[in-house]
């Protein structure tokens, strides 16, 4: 069951870190690129969706809300949209394939943009939850007051307990992380591009154990735009468009990182079991990975609730070198975040896109027809199959 | 000075019992089911009665991790952080602080009981080995 969306152009800034440009000349850049690669002109696009939308409780986390952009770029729009409370920063994809699916604007373009590299300063650090606020509300406030201020605890103790329960080992992550590093090293756009060897990895210091420095994604400044068309409209561009095969959204436990009664699955696994009933193709039909990786522990999380392998089993499927370059089923062949920067799942996007197009240079998959992309880590997920026409 | 959650009808009990030493845990007068985060209403029967009322306070360590960066000017690392199921609200966990001890001792299945970090209006749950 095919969607009504396909994807149609992609564009990225030149990210980079420290940068000091400001959030709106990385977007424009991004922008002109997604508009060049779609075949598309300023008047075309009439709709235009962010996640999270405007937001200062974190530095540089989301500096551009869709009135700004709009404003800068003239865009007159028939459907606008920012959305920080969605199935992950996916969520303004499947806003604007729903509305061009049920015919509310023809081409949506989608952006993120950041500036945590730049707006990071010795008091003020990027990705701190609830930073600047004297109180909290929601699931931050069970976890924030407790000193877990930092996404790379609550993903520190998913993986500690998928550690001790399957036999992972920190060797195992630094695959995902040399892998992806050396993909990065075939991608000119990839922040990080000198050599990770295992060593590298092991030495590094310890963040929020088990997962290190190399565990983590890098803060950066730029922006990624994403143009979704409606399927009838996506033909007149430029490019083969990437139809939107099937999305997955489900959520079926608390908005919390620490209630899910089996803390060695996440939200993934219900917005993938949720995709899958939506197509009749399979993990086998599969060619590309983008998977996120806020942090390397996601990797294997999302293998699994793709379906690319069983539960427990995403440690032996790794070190059998199915992920790395020249695997069955490469991940994150631009570097991911953890070596080309954290766009927010934009970025992962915005290469399984490249990919499909068969533009993405010495790091091509060869034949590539189908891709997945999941963002979000713990109670945050969305899954997105796309496949060429 | 670390963000403190902000009190609602919902959450006063859980956030200030510590002033009397007690954890106090949300639960359905109806079906019984332990309510975690606490509500208004029961996700499972939608009843709206809701007890607030203290468990004994100890529990077992699901996970855990040892922070090691200091994400504010203030905080002294290491630490480590546990997740733990409570004894008698049957799937709830507590994730909170191990104090009075060292971090790196801290195991899967460790036996913990709670203790209450004291700042303004909030009694902030911590966990220290039970024995």
């Amino acid at each position: 069951m095919t969607t009504k969306a396909a994807i149609t152009g992609v564009g990225m800034s030149q990210i980079g870190r420290r940068t000091e440009r400001p959030a709106m000349a990385h977007l424009v850049e991004a922008t002109k690129r997604a508009l060049d690669c779609a075949g598309l002109s300023k008047d075309d696009i009439d709709g235009i969706a962010t996640y999270p939308g405007k937001a200062d409780n974190s530095p540089g986390m989301s500096p551009l809300g869709t009135g700004e952009v709009r404003n800068a770029l003239g865009l007159q729009t028939r459907w606008h949209s920012a959305i920080p409370d969605g199935p992950s920063q996916m969520a303004p994809i499947m806003v604007a394939a729903m509305a061009v699916a049920t015919g509310q604007a023809r081409h949506v373009l989608c952006f993120r943009a950041l500036t945590e590299s730049s707006s990071q300063t010795a008091s003020r650090r990027a990705s701190i939850a609830g930073a600047g606020k004297a109180r909290l509300g929601g699931w931050l406030s069970y976890l924030v007051p407790a000193n877990a201020m930092s996404a790379s605890n609550w993903a520190g103790w998913m993986a500690m307990r998928y550690f001790h329960e399957f036999g992972m080992t920190r060797e195992h992550l630094g695959m995902v992380a040399t892998g992806e590093r050396a993909f990065a090293q075939l991608n000119p756009m990839a922040v990080m591009q000198s050599p990770l060897t295992m060593d590298d990895y092991l030495a590094a210091r310890m963040i929020s154990s088990p997962l290190g420095l190399f565990d983590c994604d890098v803060p950066i400044d730029g922006a990624c735009v994403v143009i979704v068309s409606a399927a009838d409209a996506a033909k007149d561009c430029a490019r083969e468009p990437l139809i939107i095969e099937a999305m997955g959204a489900a959520l079926g436990s608390q908005e919390t990182w620490d209630q899910r009664t089996d803390l060695t699955t996440m939200g993934a696994h219900d917005s993938c079991t949720d995709m899958w009933k939506r197509t009749d193709m399979k993990p086998s039909d599969v060619d590309v990975l983008s998977l996120y990786d806020g942090f390397s522990i996601f990797v294997p999380y999302w293998l699994e609730a793709f379906g690319f392998c069983g539960h427990g089993e995403a440690k032996d499927f790794i070190a059998e070198g199915n992920i790395g370059p020249g695997g069955r089923f490469p991940v994150n062949t631009g570097g991911g975040q953890l070596s080309g920067g954290r766009l927010h799942g934009f970025g992962l996007l915005h290469e399984a896109c490249t990919q499909l197009w068969g533009e993405a240079g010495d790091r091509q998959v060869a034949n590539a027809r189908t891709a997945v992309c999941g963002m979000g880590g713990g109670f945050i997920a969305g899954s997105m199959l796309l496949r060429r026409a | 000075m670390r963000p403190l959650p902000e009190l609602t009808a919902e959450n006063t009990a859980f956030w200030t019992g510590g002033s009397e030493g007690k954890l106090m845990i949300a639960f359905c007068k109806d079906c019984a089911a332990a309510i975690h985060p606490p509500q208004l209403v029961c996700p499972k029967c939608w009843c709206e009665m809701i007890d607030s009322r203290a468990v004994v306070g100890t529990g077992t360590v699901y996970s855990y991790t040892v922070n090691h960066q200091p994400w504010a000017p203030e905080m002294a690392v290491p630490f480590a952080l546990a997740v733990v199921d409570l004894d008698d609200a049957p799937g709830v966990r507590v994730t909170a602080e191990v104090v009075n001890v060292d971090p790196e001792t801290v195991t899967m299945g460790q036996r913990m009981r709670v203790s209450f970090l004291n700042l303004g209006d909030i009694w902030l749950p911590q966990w220290e080995p039970a024995i």
